[in-house]
């Protein structure tokens, strides 16, 4: 086991059952994703970036559900789930910066983050890929007679694509031990819902596949566990495949190049009251759990830590050139 | 005549020929509300309104069948595939379906649809949004595909695609929408016809795309005295332009952006080893990207693209030898 998988690893393990663990990765996530931003703004970083600010409490929720070797297959929009699932901030920084300490080798980029110790397949940046490929993983959980579960992870715009009608009646009629979250923030790229999807609540779609589907509050973490946990089970005990809507919104633009001017007046400080760090604060000083010092302080050392990855990642050699004609094939059989 | 962005070109075309025929209509992925991701549409939207001009959902698969459903019909549908890439789930009806109705129906039907989308490396967008893949599409017949590689051609490029009959895929080097040239409105290219960029007696260059300006760097860097022939079409590609430079230089080189196996290049060169054998004073080859896809990583990326001082040396080598150089990453021992 080599050090970026055991830290992965043990950083996943302290999500399990722990309110307090799992809030201070979504600060990790929210001060992650900002100077990420600024990087980004300044030059430092080249290419494209998704950032996933306000969309927290999701991605922490889901990692601290799923067991290490159940399998996750998202998208471009990664920094997050990667996150929350158990990589370093500094091996997803070192990876946006196309370093050769990246979890990718820095052959990935932003929109391609990998750890497969904590089950996270390597992310597409291609609507609605994952979809199928999370069905497949599942088959083969199934063939094997295993209890592991996958997870497809995608944005409410991929709902309108082939991939996700396909894939969703495949994994029902195979009762594939799958779990479909569907992040609905409410933009597909620069578009607002309404303009591209005739409905808003996409989880509706299940119906016609016959298959389990709800939508949960995917701003309150409590809400997105209870939602999870109750689709795993499902999975895990041979019930099938379920689809889940987590409501969400989306505070950043699309992509680095996107100001998101198109937004109508007043919605996103409506849903910046819903501020998925703001709701887990409230919920656990009102249960004691934390004090607001205790947040204070935490705040501050997210902070220090993520601006010493910042530091470190910088100075991290480039791969070497050599770099790019590894791993095009596969040297191993059956892997 | 007058100068402008590559990405305003493309915009220009689009507006001379919705104007000049109503039965053009464009639609993609926040191509009106938006003017593109790009900035490839600004302003269409406001001109021509919101039956001609839509946004859609991300469904290539449904708008890709759609336009070539609404080409049958007489609509002349230009669709923008934001990053080649997505094309991908939308290959049946461009590949099994667009190109083979004309075929397939005894000649009645047509399919008058364009199909434009950003491709290329060069800006760190990573693996699945960098290839060109005019290659995946080359081997298609029944569409035509073409490749721009300044402001002028991208104009007329587009103009062309739109007033043809047939099916066209134009694939426009992403890295390039920002470039200014000088565009001279008068001119519509003939598509099949390559361009004579500049004129010279050592060597015929046939590029595309990207590669076309960084092969004029290359001429210049090797003080050269060469054919440099801009592809321009990729299928029906131009064989009387570049059979008669080879037979005025005898050597030919030709210079892609897409991978070394599969690519356009060995087709031209098949077909110019037949044709001109016996003008040939040396190995005709190819400089080509390696067998990998796009690396992020910026350094990588820069050497995976063929680079000036790369493509200098390898005119040099094939003016001083007859036999054709190896690739750098076969010179480098890095890969086969």
């Amino acid at each position: 086991m080599n050090k970026s998988t055991s830290t992965s690893l043990a950083r996943r393990k302290e999500l399990y059952g722990n309110d307090i663990a799992c809030y201070q990765r979504m600060l990790e996530i929210r001060e992650f994703e900002r100077v990420t931003n600024e990087l980004f703004a300044s030059g430092s970083i080249r290419g494209t970036t998704h950032l996933a600010v306000g969309q927290e409490a999701l991605a922490v929720g889901i990692a601290s559900i799923l067991k290490p070797d159940d399998v996750l297959a998202g998208t471009y929009r990664s920094h997050a789930i990667s996150l929350a699932l158990g990589l370093s901030s500094h091996s997803v920084l070192a990876e946006i910066m196309g370093k050769a300490t990246g979890c990718c080798g820095g052959i990935g980029g932003s929109m391609h983050m990998c750890e497969v110790s904590v089950g996270l397949l390597p992310t597409s940046a291609i609507i609605g890929a994952g979809i199928p490929i999370a069905a497949g993983a599942a088959l083969a959980f199934q063939v094997q007679k295993s209890d592991r579960v996958s997870v497809a992870l995608f944005g409410d715009g991929s709902t309108n694509i082939g991939a996700f009608h396909e894939g969703l009646n495949l994994a029902a009629i195979w009762k594939l031990p799958v779990i479909f979250i569907c992040d609905n923030n409410v933009y597909g790229e620069y578009s607002r819902i309404d303009v591209t999807t005739p409905i808003e609540d996409l989880h509706m779609r299940a119906e016609s596949y016959a298959m389990p589907h709800f939508a949960l509050d995917g701003m309150d973490i409590h809400a997105v566990r209870k939602g999870v946990t109750e689709a795993v089970e499902r999975a895990r005990s041979g019930g099938g495949p379920t689809l889940i809507e987590a409501k969400t919104y989306r505070f950043s633009g699309h992509s680095r190049a996107d100001q998101a001017l198109y937004r109508p007046e007043g919605e996103l400080e409506k849903w910046l009251e819903r501020d998925p760090i703001l709701v887990t604060e409230t919920n656990l000083i009102a249960r004691k759990k934390i004090t607001m010092e205790e947040i204070e302080s935490m705040k501050e050392s997210t902070a220090k830590m993520i601006a010493a990855v910042v530091e470190e990642a910088t100075h991290d050699p480039n791969p070497e050139l050599s770099a790019m004609f590894k791993n095009v094939y596969s040297e191993t059989k059956g892997k | 005549m007058g100068a402008m962005r590559f990405r305003q070109a493309i915009v220009s075309a689009l507006a001379d020929e919705m104007r000049a025929d109503e039965a053009v209509i464009f639609f993609g992925e926040d191509i009106a509300s938006a003017e593109g991701p790009f900035k490839t549409s600004e302003g269409i939207l406001e001109e021509f309104g919101p039956v001609r001009v839509r946004d859609t959902p991300i469904s290539e698969m449904a708008f890709t069948g759609a336009a070539v459903g609404a080409a049958m019909m007489g609509l002349k549908p230009v669709v923008e595939i934001m990053f080649i890439e997505f094309l991908g789930v939308a290959l049946d009806a461009l590949v099994t379906e667009g190109a083979k109705m004309h075929y397939l129906s005894n000649g009645e039907l047509s399919v008058p649809l364009t199909i434009r989308a950003s491709v290329g490396s060069g800006l760190g967008f990573g693996s699945q949004h960098s290839q060109t893949l005019e290659n995946w599409l080359a081997a298609t017949p029944g569409l035509k595909v073409v490749m721009p590689s300044d402001a002028q051609s991208a104009y007329s490029l587009l103009r062309a695609a739109i007033q043809d009959p047939n099916p066209v895929v134009v694939l426009e080097p992403r890295i390039l929408y920002a470039e200014r040239g000088e565009v001279d409105k008068n001119i519509v290219a003939t598509i099949g016809k390559a361009h004579l960029r500049q004129s010279g007696d050592q060597i015929t260059i046939v590029a595309s795309g990207q590669m076309v300006g960084i092969a004029e760097r290359a001429i210049k860097e090797a003080g050269l005295s060469a054919d440099l022939i801009d592809l321009q079409t990729v299928v029906p590609w131009d064989r009387e332009t570049i059979r008669t430079s080879v037979a005025k230089t005898g050597r030919l080189i030709i210079i892609e952006e897409a991978p070394l196996s599969g690519g356009w290049g060995s087709e031209i060169i098949s077909e110019v080893v037949r044709s001109n054998f016996s003008d040939l004073k040396s190995t005709p080859f190819r400089i080509t990207t390696p067998d990998v896809p796009v690396p992020f990583s910026g350094d990588l990326e820069a050497r995976f693209l063929p680079q000036v001082a790369d493509i200098a040396a390898n005119f040099a080598y094939a003016l001083k030898n007859s036999d054709a150089p190896a690739p750098w990453w076969v010179e480098e021992g890095l890969s086969k």
